[in-house]
């Protein structure tokens, strides 16, 4: 009896954690959908996906959809490519940031196995963590055997840790911003020199074109 | 043990219970991008949104419940949040849509969430009454430093959108000194040209 609930639970745990997607969108049939995460350094980003292929026939989505693949790319700020894989209709990625910044996510099909017969539409469920909520904290807990308390002990040391890297990144950019300040305020001030120069210039170019004018007028 | 796995388990649920998905996309002119979630009936939820960058930074909004009544309808907003309770079972939709502008392309944050209904410590943490005021602290803890993540965000999407008008603000007296430099130099030949006619026509008309 004690097992059988036990079961029961484990059961009902799976079908909680892994109710994880639930935010969807709608893909066209060649669409390219891109997503930003701006992130510190060093800081993990996790996302899991799903598809479903609509099917005109029973007028809904199908629960799944094998044969569609899932291009997953990821490009850095500097515009590097980090990642770029084909994935099934349902998977999971992950990466790791190096550089600061805004990275980019783009998911799109590969469209031409599926677009013969689906009224060109494609439901994806998807769903993107970054640092800390990238941990599995059931599996964390099962691994280290932590009681309750330790594994919230955990969770707290991870989630500092990610506002620590936050804020780094944050002085990082506070930094750039001073730096974009100071060398505007640095170029607006030699080009109002520059610009009273030209003032000057042609004022004296005037003065001088027309002086000489009107002597070779002989009205001076 | 089965009871510490159970609390565990439920521990568990309770964390990956409340929902949230924070997503940051671009918005191409006169696109409209919408994202479906099911949403239980009598949850809480929560749709924040900001746009970062591009143009007059705003944006239309339409949440619409499963029965297809708009729940919130705004537009061209920069930013807002706006909470609703579930009244039934479905799905809930919202829409960013940028139809109303033809050139500009915008960067659009948002974060929606939905129940975040406070986990149930105190029947789960029963028998160990020396925890509880541990437990306790760990989750206030846990609470604020959620706070303060949720600052965090909102300081870094202010600095950006802040950045991003520094720019466009610098790009646009870039452009405007130009044309004042350029102005003032055909403006002075173009003086003294007149100057010039002027006084040659005094002389042919003596």
């Amino acid at each position: 009896m004690a097992v059988s609930w036990l079961g029961f639970v484990a059961f009902l745990c799976i079908i909680f954690a892994r109710s994880g997607l639930s935010l969807y969108f709608h893909m066209g049939e060649t669409e390219k959908k891109c997503f930003i995460e701006e992130i510190p350094d060093e800081t993990m980003v996790t996302g899991k996906y799903k598809t479903q292929l609509y099917d005109e026939n029973i007028n809904d989505f199908l629960p799944s959809s094998p044969g569609i693949g899932m291009h997953v790319e990821v490009r850095d700020p500097n515009d590097k490519v980090i990642m770029s894989r084909y994935f099934s209709a349902e998977g999971r990625f992950t990466f790791t940031s190096h550089a600061p910044g805004e990275h980019s996510i783009c998911l799109h099909s590969n469209s031409t196995r599926w677009s013969l017969f689906a009224g060109g539409k494609l439901r994806v469920h998807l769903d993107i963590q970054v640092g800390e909520h990238t941990n599995d904290y059931t599996e964390i807990a099962a691994k280290d055997k932590l009681t309750e308390l330790q594994l919230r002990i955990r969770q707290l040391l991870d989630q500092v840790e990610q506002i620590g890297k936050e804020q780094a990144y944050q002085r990082y950019r506070e930094e750039r911003f001073r730096a974009t300040s100071e060398s505007t305020n640095q170029r607006v001030l030699w080009w109002s020199l520059g610009q009273t120069l030209i003032l000057l210039l042609t004022g004296f170019w005037q003065m001088r074109h027309l002086k000489g004018f009107f002597e070779a007028k002989k009205l001076v | 043990m089965y009871l510490r796995i159970f609390v565990l388990c439920v521990f568990i649920i309770f964390l990956s219970i409340a929902n949230a998905t924070e997503l940051t996309f671009e918005l191409e002119d006169n696109a409209r991008q919408c994202f479906h979630e099911d949403v239980k009936k009598g949850t809480k939820a929560t749709l924040e949104f900001q746009v970062i960058s591009g143009g007059q930074y705003d944006v239309d909004v339409i949440l619409t419940g499963p029965s297809g009544h708009s729940l919130y309808d705004e537009r061209k907003k920069q930013y807002d949040s706006h909470t609703f309770t579930a009244e039934k079972d479905g799905e809930y939709v919202f829409c960013f849509s940028n139809e109303f502008s033809t050139f500009t392309h915008k960067v659009v944050y948002f974060d929606f969430q939905a129940g975040d209904e406070e986990p149930k410590w105190k029947s789960m943490g029963g028998e160990n009454t020396a925890l509880t005021s541990l437990e306790m602290s760990s989750v206030t803890m846990h609470e604020s430093l959620k706070v303060v993540v949720d600052y965090q965000t909102h300081h870094r999407l202010r600095e950006a959108t802040a950045r991003d008008r520094a720019e466009y603000l610098n790009e646009r007296v870039q452009y405007w000194s130009i044309g004042e430099s350029v102005l003032i130099v055909i403006l002075s030949i173009g003086q003294v040209f007149v100057l010039r006619r002027f006084f040659a026509e005094k002389r042919s008309n003596i």
